[in-house]
């Protein structure tokens, strides 16, 4: 281990430092009494790290042999994950404490899934890339069962472990077959050896395996069971946390893997994400339908938005990657903003998921309604909203690609996802009268929800620099 | 000052149409008569102190996008003066007169405020067509020409509550709809050849566009007659020329200063300020031009026999309109649009004062418009009378033959039927037109006798209580019966009767007056003057041939840059070509030909005087002995009923089906779909999503064989 190799996983490793450190402290100082300040902490840190990273220097960095890569793309990625961790986490205190969730491993937990991820963003090999998954499921595994007394939280965990190890077999099936044709774990080995435009029968099927290992983690069709039923059982802290971080993760991983390990025969994954995609849009958009419990209807939501990253990724061309993670943000940005008021939607002191709860809701709270409002058309993506944005890269990069019923379909699935979400606000403005929702919002979450309803206006008009960090990344990664 | 002209109308329209609330339906009727007297006057100011050279004021950017570059640009010149003063003082008129006329509407209740409206409608109307003629470019044209039709539309339908007039709304609308294809579908061949809408860069491609072939619909055009004919359709449309002309009887379920001002005095000349506006296109397209004589000589003729037998008195004057383009057609078929635009400005004066006569006539006796129940209204009305006759004797042309001693028709008719002699060798317009004038004649007396002489007829009340109208109406009458008079004879020598002055007012281009015609003085030929101009080359042709050189040497096709450093533009306000010595020819024309309005006038003059005030029972006897010519022209050779069948009733047909059964079966397929398929599609996820977790892993390793499958399947491995 050089002294190079060392400060190019400085990042990971004092994160590490600190999780370990933390988790002294919360011992040391006996259950439970740290844990909010942990929290807090923990966001802040995770903050800092993301501003360090995100405006540390610039270019490419190889550590370990090739186990590890520190370039623009990892960096966007793993700036992504420690906002939106950081995020859910605050927003998550007010409603952990109040029923008595907030235990001091909960922070710890998502910090060590963090640094899984982040190792994930910035694998080189197949051995990094199981590692950092691993790390990062197990810690998940944990926190889906956080509510243990409750049987819904334990099934979910239980549930998601069961499915994350098959997956994780599959990956593990899929590497191995990998570096029995290959010879190599090493994506730049991989590359070599498809070098010219030949894809060995082997290495195909080891790559089929390891996408489907993957997809599992970013719930494409078919590979997606788990997702309603973990983000309903799950606390819905857990649930936020679920449909953000990792998903940025678990994408960018399959980013990194089809361009380094495979870049060469672009036509083989291709259909494969296409194929998975098409999919997931479809099966996402109707599935919903019938759903009124708000939290499997995000699920649903975000199976149908992974649908559309990964129609981008198809695509297979920079244009595609860069929709792809643009993409990304701005769905993590209208997923926290939605789950910052699902927090808050309780009645009596009891948690809510029901949509029709929302009747007339905008009557009582006409603002926060609004931004829900937005939030909503946003994800349905009916322009002027950054979503219709988000999904109109994506659609362009596919059509660029090639992939022109697939386009047609997405449009057509759009449209049919369009219906849940405006059902959504079509009770909060028409509904009928209910028993009406008295939970108050902390000033965190109604921030939260408040500037994220904001950045879908005012990011038609400037999108913060994403676009162009995301346009370094992608170049980064297509070369 | 050109800026203000334009926008008056327009800010007179905004604040009158939407802020009169505010300041008062009095405050928005004083604020829009205003800004047009204001527009008026400026426009006589332009008139008088326009400059030799077009001047070109820019307003704004429009769009830029990729080839396509049009702005907001005025193009001053002697046509859009002409059009600016007969625009907006007909229009302030107008304005003025409506003050009276929609005083008490009795299509509108006491507490209903209608006439901010109607004054907003009219200023948004003037502002429309001064951006129509205005114009420098062809798009900046069709925004007016389509803002002209909307505000047609709208004035047409004014009283909404009327069935009837919604439905005359209506027709001109889509009627106009058919000719604005043409217009547009020109457009397009243009942009499509010269790769510009300005006018410049037509104009000085149009020589190129001679000698160049277009590939439309199923075979190859001359391009440039092409274009021609296309931008023809359009004028056809809004100038109501056979075939599309059946929307202006129609138009005059509107208030009457509205057939005054649009259907009369403006509007539905654009078609032929079009075509003198594109006169530098149109002196290269012959067969363009004999397309136009032919259809306006024909419309002349067609209309003044419908003429003969209407009864309402607007219909009469309605179809003289249509008439009377259709000899301003004719003037610019045979490439004399000086006369042209000289018959359109003196049209202007008088037919507005017929419209508003009739108008008078009309308010005089309640809102009764059936001629048949006029008659002896001289002593009743008598301002209406004079101004009534002013303007009949300035459209049937009287005047003192070989001098240029006239009523302003007198002048410009003749002016044009003299043309159309020298310019159409065939004499078909010729005749057409000298038929018509008898029939102008005839019909335009017909209505002042059975109006004013003779017995009261029909409703005694009505007769009792018919009284002058208040000064605000009958003001206009008088302005305009100065024009009537006046306007033909100072304009005469400036629009065709001087060649030299001619060539100066409207700053000709290289155009000098025939010295073989001169010579050859009553008995000139065009062959002669041909002969004449082979053997001297003028500028215009050496020019031409500098055009062509460049082409070739350039090896592409039809440029505007290119043109245009070769030859440029032609800068004046028209264009007449270099052989184009119709003008002259008409000047020497012999004294038959130019005594044959007169004569044709006299004619009809003295048959209406035998029908109506001799022996009031010859008409009856004459429909009787000829039932099914009478019925033929009654019935305006059945065009309305043609249409009905071949038009109207297939597309109402169609639509029917298309709502009744083709709409049901469309909402029927999506209905099915979206709560037919979709929610048992959605079921049926949903059943897969059972909770069981062997399901769901059963379903990863169903997934991921048929991810093998499918890649397999697509050919991937190897």
């Amino acid at each position: 281990m050089t002294s190079a190799d060392f400060s190019t996983i400085l990042p990971e490793f004092l994160l590490a430092l600190y999780a370990m450190g933390a988790l002294l402290a919360g011992v040391w100082f006996g259950k439970d009494k740290l844990a909010l300040t942990l929290l807090w902490a923990t966001a802040g840190v995770m903050l800092v790290f993301a501003a360090w990273i995100g405006l540390g220097d610039i270019g490419a960095h190889v550590a370990f042999g090739g186990l590890f890569i520190d370039d623009a793309f990892a960096r966007f990625a793993k700036v992504t994950i420690l906002i939106s961790a950081a995020l859910v986490m605050v927003m998550s205190a007010d409603y952990m404490l109040r029923r008595g969730l907030l235990r001091f491993e909960y922070p710890i937990l998502l910090t060590l899934a963090v640094i899984g991820m982040m190792m994930m963003v910035s694998a080189g090999d197949l051995m990094s890339l199981y590692m950092g998954l691993e790390l990062q499921s197990l810690a998940l595994y944990i926190v889906a069962a956080l509510r243990r007394e409750s049987e819904r939280s334990s099934e979910a965990g239980l549930k998601y472990f069961v499915l994350g190890a098959l997956s994780s077999g599959l990956l593990l099936y899929g590497a191995s077959l990998t570096y029995g044709f290959a010879g190599t774990t090493q994506f730049s080995g991989i590359v070599q050896v498809v070098q010219h435009g030949q894809l060995p029968m082997g290495l195909l099927f080891g790559m089929v395996f390891l996408l489907a290992g993957l997809a599992f983690k970013v719930s494409a069709v078919p590979f997606h069971m788990w997702t309603p039923d973990v983000y309903e059982g799950s606390p819905t802290p857990v649930t936020a946390f679920f449909a953000t971080a990792p998903k940025v993760a678990a994408m960018a991983l399959i980013a990194r893997l089809v361009f380094d390990a495979f870049g060469q025969v672009p036509g083989e994954w291709s259909q494969i994400l296409a194929l998975l995609a098409a999919l997931s849009f479809v099966w996402g958009s109707f599935a919903a339908i019938a759903q009124r419990n708000i939290k499997r209807l995000m699920a649903y939501s975000s199976i149908t938005h992974m649908g559309f990253v990964l129609l981008g990724l198809a695509a297979g061309s920079a244009e595609g990657v860069q929709a792809m993670l643009t993409y990304m943000a701005i769905y993590v940005t209208m997923t926290v903003g939605v789950f910052a008021f699902i927090l808050a939607m309780e009645r009596d002191g009891q948690p809510v998921t029901d949509i029709r709860a929302l009747s007339l809701y905008a009557r009582a709270e006409p603002a926060k309604a609004m931004a829900m409002m937005v939030l909503m058309f946003s994800l349905a993506g009916v322009p002027p909203f950054l979503g219709f944005f988000a999904k109109f890269a994506v659609l362009q990069a596919a059509l660029n690609g090639g992939f022109i019923w697939l386009v047609l379909l997405g449009v057509v699935a759009s449209v049919v996802a369009a219906f849940y979400y405006l059902r959504i606000v079509f009770y909060m403005y028409f509904g009928k009268e209910v028993e009406p929702l008295d939970g108050r919002m902390p000033a965190v979450q109604w921030g939260l929800l408040m500037v994220c309803a904001l950045a879908m206006l005012v990011g038609i008009f400037n999108l913060f620099g994403i676009e162009g960090a995301a346009a370094a990344a992608a170049a980064a990664l297509v070369n | 000052m050109e800026t203000i002209i334009l926008f008056s109308p327009l800010v007179g329209a905004i604040i009158g149409g939407f802020g009169w609330r505010v300041i008062g339906e009095k405050g928005a009727m004083v604020l829009t008569t205003g800004l047009l007297f204001l527009a008026a006057a400026l426009s006589w100011i332009v008139f008088l102190t326009l400059g030799d050279t077009t001047q070109h004021i820019h307003i704004l950017n429009w769009i830029s996008s990729g080839d396509l570059d049009v702005n907001w640009s005025i193009r001053m010149d002697r046509l859009t003066a002409i059009m600016l003063i007969v625009v907006t003082t007909v229009s302030a008129l107008v304005h003025l007169y409506s003050w009276g006329y929609m005083a008490h509407d009795e299509n509108w209740t006491e507490n209903e405020n209608y006439k901010a409206r109607f004054f907003a409608y009219l200023s948004f109307f003037t502002f429309t067509m001064l951006m129509l003629v205005t114009s420098d470019n062809l798009l900046q044209m069709f925004f007016g020409w389509e803002g002209v039709g909307v505000a047609s539309y709208l004035l047409i339908g004014f009283y909404y509550k009327k069935p009837s007039a919604n439905a005359a709304a209506m027709k001109a609308f889509i009627v106009n709809r058919v000719g604005d294809f043409g217009f547009l579908l020109g457009m397009f061949g243009l942009f499509y050849m010269t790769g510009s809408l300005k006018m410049d860069d037509v104009f000085a491609a149009a020589p190129a566009l001679a000698d160049t072939q277009l590939h439309f619909l199923w075979t190859d055009w001359n391009a440039i007659e092409l274009i021609g004919v296309l931008l023809f359709v359009g004028a056809m449309g809004k100038s109501a020329q056979l075939f599309l002309h059946t929307w202006l009887p129609d138009a005059m379920e509107g208030p009457t200063p509205v057939s005054a001002l649009i259907h009369a005095a403006t509007m539905v000349t654009a078609g032929v300020f079009l075509v003198c506006r594109m006169s530098p296109v149109y002196e290269y397209a012959p067969h363009a031009k004999e397309f136009i004589l032919i259809i306006g000589a024909t419309t002349a003729f067609f209309a003044a026999t419908v003429g003969l037998v209407q009864n309402d008195i607007k219909r009469v004057i309605a179809y003289s309109t249509c008439s009377q383009l259709g000899y301003m057609f004719a003037a610019a078929g045979v490439g004399v649009y000086s006369a042209s635009m000289f018959h359109l400005l003196t049209h202007a004066f008088f037919k507005a004062l017929l419209f508003l006569s009739a108008g008078s006539v009309i308010t005089a006796m309640h809102h009764e418009q059936d001629m048949r129940n006029y008659g002896g209204l001289r002593k009743k009305i008598p301002l209406t009378f004079w101004a009534m006759i002013m303007g009949t004797l300035a459209i049937t042309g009287v005047g003192i033959p070989f001098t240029h001693l006239g009523f302003a028709g007198f002048l410009s008719k003749d002016a044009i039927i003299e043309s159309v002699w020298a310019g159409d060798a065939s004499g078909y317009g010729f005749w057409m037109l000298v038929i018509a004038a008898v029939f102008t004649s005839f019909y335009s007396w017909r209505l002042v006798f059975m109006t004013f002489f003779g017995k009261p007829r029909g409703d005694h009340h009505a007769h009792e209580h018919a009284h002058e109208s208040p000064w605000v109406m009958t003001v206009p009458l008088v302005v305009l019966s100065l024009g009537a008079i006046f306007a033909g004879m100072i304009w005469y020598n400036a629009f065709f009767g001087d060649h030299a002055k001619l060539v100066k007012f409207f700053n000709l281009p290289a155009h000098e007056e025939s010295q073989a015609m001169g010579e050859a003085a009553g008995h000139g030929t065009e062959t002669a003057a041909a002969a004449d101009h082979g053997a001297t080359m003028t500028d215009t042709q050496a020019e031409q041939v500098q055009v062509e050189e460049a082409k070739d040497s350039a090896g592409v096709g039809p440029s505007a840059a290119v043109l245009a450093e070769a030859g440029g533009a032609p800068q004046g306000a028209i264009f007449m070509g270099a052989e184009n010595d119709v003008i002259d020819a008409a000047h020497h024309a012999p004294a038959w030909v130019k005594m044959s309005p007169f004569f044709a006038m006299l004619a009809g003059l003295i048959v209406a005087w035998l029908f109506y005030i001799r022996d009031v029972s010859l008409p009856r006897r004459l429909a009787e002995a000829q039932p099914s010519l009478y019925r033929f022209l009654l019935n305006k050779w059945y065009f309305d009923e043609l249409y009905d069948r071949i038009f109207v009733r297939p597309a109402l047909w169609l639509g029917y089906q298309f709502w009744k059964k083709g709409d049901g079966q469309i909402d029927r397929a999506i209905d099915g779909m979206a709560v037919g398929i979709v929610p048992s599609f959605t079921r049926f996820l949903n059943r897969m999503q059972s909770g069981y977790l062997f399901h769901y892993a059963f379903a990863m390793v169903i997934g991921i064989v048929g991810l093998m499958f499918w890649v397999v399947l697509n050919g991937g491995a190897n």
